[in-house]
């Protein structure tokens, strides 16, 4: 039985700027922040409602040079995003969000499965932010 | 035309942040001129590497955010194709309805119609819309005609 995905990877441009970013703008908390032995720096965060991210490098990751520095580049022009975050209350995040200086591309807007807005992080990836209507 | 096989993350962040703002804020007046000189480019220079990350020229990414968002109005809001036109920042009726027919293949008007006989909101989210621009491919043939 598969049940969910316990970590999602975001590919990030500098990871000091990442965990800032995770943690003092998002307000996730830090699990854990560790070098391993292969140079890969694993810095991980968990969202309040307990997801956890894994804020990795493509520079200091299993990928080779040339494939890091394409997701690299990828991410600096905006192309990637890991996935829909999921909000209680859209507007009021959106606000305390927006003041704590996150950056957003869309504001808070109904659709028909609920409110959506869209934020970038520091670097780039770009999450959908919604909170869903509930289940009819 | 000749491609950067991948430029630098400076430069290419500061194309994202001029590529957000038109997302954001084509309503507004936004000049493409005044986009470059945020980014730190000469207005040619701007076009072509836009182009090049982005497949398209800054110009005719902002028509097709704006047709993007018109479509979603007349969709979904109760609002005439003059109204939505202004909304959406064109300033001429007749560019947008030009601009419009030629990216999603008929008119503002015939678009709104087909939209109330369908009924209903669209399946597709707005997110996906807006990142994604789902549906709008007749634009390939039309991308070099603005600048």
């Amino acid at each position: 039985m598969i049940t969910g995905l316990s970590i999602v990877t975001v590919w990030v441009l500098d990871q000091d700027s990442a965990k800032e970013f995770y943690t003092k703008q998002l307000g996730f908390d830090l699990t854990t922040d560790i070098e391993l032995d292969s140079g890969m720096r694993w810095l991980t965060v968990r969202s309040p409602g307990g997801q956890e991210f894994l804020l990795l490098d493509p520079a200091r990751s299993m990928l080779d040079a040339e494939t890091g520095q394409q997701v690299r580049a990828l991410v600096a022009k905006g192309a990637l995003s890991p996935g829909v975050l999921s909000t209680t209350d859209c507007k009021a995040d959106h606000d305390a969000l927006a003041e704590r200086g996150v950056e957003f591309i869309q504001p808070p807007a109904e659709r028909p499965y609920g409110i959506e807005a869209i934020l970038r992080d520091d670097s780039g990836n770009w999450f959908s932010f919604t909170q869903r209507h509930a289940e009819s | 035309m000749a491609r950067a096989v991948v430029a630098d993350v400076n430069s290419l962040r500061a194309l994202r942040r001029a590529r957000d703002r038109i997302d954001r804020d084509y309503a507004e007046q936004l000049e493409i001129a005044a986009l470059a000189a945020e980014a730190g480019y000469s207005l040619g220079q701007f076009i072509r590497a836009f182009d090049a990350a982005y497949g398209e020229t800054p110009g005719r990414y902002r028509t097709r955010r704006r047709v993007e968002r018109a479509c979603d109005l007349l969709r979904s809001v109760n609002l005439t194709v003059t109204e939505v036109c202004m909304l959406v920042g064109f300033a001429s009726l007749g560019t947008f309805s030009r601009r419009f027919s030629e990216i999603v293949g008929r008119s503002p008007s015939a678009y709104q119609r087909a939209a109330a006989r369908q009924g209903g909101p669209a399946p597709i989210p707005g997110c996906f819309a807006l990142m994604f621009r789902t549906g709008l491919r007749a634009e390939q043939q039309f991308r070099r005609s603005d600048q």
